[in-house]
């Protein structure tokens, strides 16, 4: 199938990726607002078609279990869910950053602690970019502001997790999950076969056929051996750093203000920097693709000659430690954001970012 | 008549000396080394009463550690 | 005829099966888990299942099963095996594919992950090792535990006010209707353990047929946990463990047609 323009939900988008990208495996839950990428490939059968397994798990902690199942099997596998599903997750989440498989996560946020609301939030920044599950271990968390990029971000996750061995995540919201836009789905491409799965992956478990038996586990008693394991996984982590950051950044060659937002918020935040331009006050805009790795040689170049930061996120300031981090606190950054499943609007952040560094506009 | 001989080896190395295997023994071939220990300080089986031994495999099939190889021949 | 003239390779009836490494297993002495991982060794050396069997070790005693027999393994987190085989198998359809849990992992933890895959169907074979204690962990109670019996967690016997009540999951698992094949083993003595055998090779060809989940559940001894030897161990397993879980076929479904 070729390229095909659409108008679709962020979340649709997203599953219909999944199939183009020759995905061998989704396992999930349903959880609002994300239930429509289950919905999605529940109704398209991608089985007839690519042979891609779909599965409705009986929970969570099940789901995360398969999608471990799945990528021991050196098969594209992802899963997608909620922010208390993802919680539910976390212990599957820990043993394959351990075991070292690639797997594509998504989590389509909703406002917490708790059960919470069922509207936009992106108070699980900390979550994913600081671990969650136990241990020291990172994932590759891609941020989507628009379907588009829900879209495209798919096979950037997966091959990123595949060249490096570990997790990728969408990090989205209920806001872009929504949302609809059009988009550009990309051309089918096949799924590996098993030959090019046991060349691309020789560690994985697909039948001891012509080779020493593979074992994929994340114990190791050994003190000195499990401290080499966890040397190694830092030591991907570097690379990742090294090579993996992604940034937007926009006005900011002039500006003399930034605002910091990540995903749906950087829609609203750039409206927030038109109307700020109006009024002649000089705001760029820094996104942040990759929330880990943070890009913050981006934002140190850009903050070189601001007056101040404006982090806005839609979570009580979690971002903001990574953006005072990269600036070293050098330029006074200040939060905003709503909570409880409220979005602001362009205005409302502009009233915050004069408010909170005494601005007056012309 | 024919009659049915059997012999046993143990993995001394292997074996736990966990005794099972001397319980299964019909015949009562088996004993555990009373003061003879592996390199693990295990007392390990052995066959004390080796012309009693029928080849049944009791022994090897109970064995928790697989240290029992058993042969049977029919005596003409 | 002298002991040399038996011992010779052409007289050579049982012997250790080669996929069992030459590793010492890490087990007590006596344990049940070393005679079952023989039989897995045997059965899949016997179907000549090397190359495409593939086994999920759980956390418990038997995690390290993927030290012992040389095939491609995963070991999961606590009571996920099932999950993790679900996805093995339905990734892989042509794989031998099954777990080995014990009864912490399977019928406490792993409760939900294991009657869900039973319920599908998944054509995965589950070695379900039933010893009444969390061995592992020092000897703590188990949701088989006995009544009266003492753990380390129930150290003046388990009581039902307090502890509720050994569960029985095989025959819950016996009514679903994804399960083809549920049957409760033991493996004290020869006899036992050749039908154990039996069974396990049924569980691993309905695997590889696709036929849905099978489940052996293994009645066997923790002599460490229970404070006995490896012998008052397997009289104590026959005189109180087999009145609760009592062996033989709970479901066959080849056998009623």
């Amino acid at each position: 199938m070729k390229e095909e323009v659409k108008l679709m939900k962020g979340n649709e988008a997203l599953a219909m990726a999944a199939i183009r990208y020759g995905a061998d495996g989704y396992f999930g839950y349903p959880i609002t607002p994300q239930s429509e990428v289950l919905e999605k490939l529940e109704a398209e059968m991608p089985w007839d078609t690519t042979g891609m397994v779909v599965l409705q798990a009986e929970s969570e902690v099940a789901a995360i279990n398969m999608v471990y199942g799945g990528a021991c099997c050196g098969k594209a596998v992802m899963t997608s869910t909620s922010s208390p599903g993802f919680s539910l997750m976390q212990e599957g989440v820990s043993f394959m950053a351990a075991s070292e498989v690639p797997a594509l996560l998504v989590n389509v946020m909703r406002g917490g602690p708790g059960l919470g609301t069922i509207h936009p939030s992106q108070a699980d920044y900390f979550q994913a970019t600081k671990g969650g599950g136990h241990g020291d271990y990172h994932m590759i968390v891609l941020a989507p502001s628009s379907v588009q990029e829900m879209t495209d971000f798919v096979a950037l996750g997966w091959d990123l997790a595949f060249k490096y061995r570990c997790l990728s995540m969408i990090l989205t919201d209920g806001l872009i999950g929504q949302l609809m836009e059009k988009v550009v789905l990309p051309e089918q491409r096949p799924r590996r076969t098993e030959e090019q799965i046991r060349q691309q992956c020789p560690w994985a478990v697909t039948g001891a056929k012509g080779r020493k038996n593979n074992i994929i586990t994340s114990l190791e008693l050994d003190d000195d051996k499990m401290e080499a394991n966890n040397n190694r996984f830092q030591a991907t982590y570097r690379e990742i750093e090294k090579n993996e950051k992604r940034c937007e950044l926009v006005n900011c060659d002039d500006a003399d203000y930034l605002i910091v937002a990540f995903g749906s918020q950087a829609r609203i935040t750039m409206k927030t920097m038109e109307l700020a331009r109006e009024q002649g006050i000089k705001v760029g805009l820094v996104r942040p693709i990759t929330l880990w790795p943070f890009p913050d040689e981006h934002l140190r170049q850009a903050a070189k000659n601001v007056k101040g930061i404006l982090v806005e996120e839609l979570d009580a300031g979690q971002m903001i430690e990574d953006v005072k981090l990269a600036v070293d606190c050098k330029v006074p950054v200040e939060h905003y954001g709503r909570l409880g499943g409220n979005v602001p609007t362009p205005d409302e952040v502009l009233d915050a970012l004069k408010q909170k560094f005494n601005i007056v506009s012309k | 008549m024919p009659k049915i001989r059997g012999a046993v080896t143990v993995n001394t190395e292997r074996c736990k000396g966990c005794n099972l295997c001397v319980v299964a023994c019909p015949k009562h071939v088996l004993s555990l080394q009373e003061k003879e220990v592996n390199n693990r300080g295990y007392h390990f089986a052995y066959m004390a009463v080796p012309q009693e031994c029928i080849g049944c495999q009791s022994c090897a099939l109970v064995c928790p550690d697989a240290c029992i190889e058993v042969y049977r021949v029919v005596e003409k | 005829m002298e002991i040399n003239d038996i011992i010779k390779p052409e007289n050579l009836v049982y012997k250790k099966p080669k996929l069992l490494n030459e590793r010492n297993m890490h087990y007590c002495p006596g344990c049940s888990h070393g005679v079952v991982h023989k039989l897995v060794a045997q059965v899949i050396e016997e179907m000549g299942a090397e190359e495409y069997a593939i086994g999920v070790s759980p956390v418990g005693c038997a995690v390290f099963a993927y030290n012992y027999i040389d095939i491609d393994w995963v070991e999961a987190a606590h009571g996920r095996a099932t999950a993790m085989a679900t996805a093995i198998k339905r990734l892989q359809p042509g794989k031998l594919v099954f777990t080995y849990q014990g009864d912490g992992d399977f019928a406490a933890i792993g409760t939900c992950e294991s009657i869900h895959a039973c319920n599908r169907g998944e054509s995965i074979a589950i070695i379900f090792i039933n010893n009444a204690i969390y061995g592992m962990t020092g000897g703590q109670m188990a949701p088989t535990t006995l009544l009266g019996q003492k753990t380390s967690t129930c150290p003046y016997g388990r009581r039902a006010d307090l502890n509720g009540y050994p569960l029985a999951i095989t025959p819950l698992l016996a009514q679903l209707d994804g399960t083809r094949y549920v049957t409760r083993q033991a493996v004290h003595t020869a006899a036992a353990v050749r039908k154990a055998k039996a069974a396990i090779r049924k569980a691993f060809e309905n695997s590889m047929e696709g036929k849905g989940t099978s489940v052996v559940e293994i009645v066997s001894t923790c002599n460490t946990g229970w404070k006995m030897s490896p012998e008052k161990a397997n009289d104590w397993m026959v005189e109180n463990m087999f009145k609760k879980y009592p062996l033989g076929d709970l479901k066959n479904v080849d056998a009623e047609k």
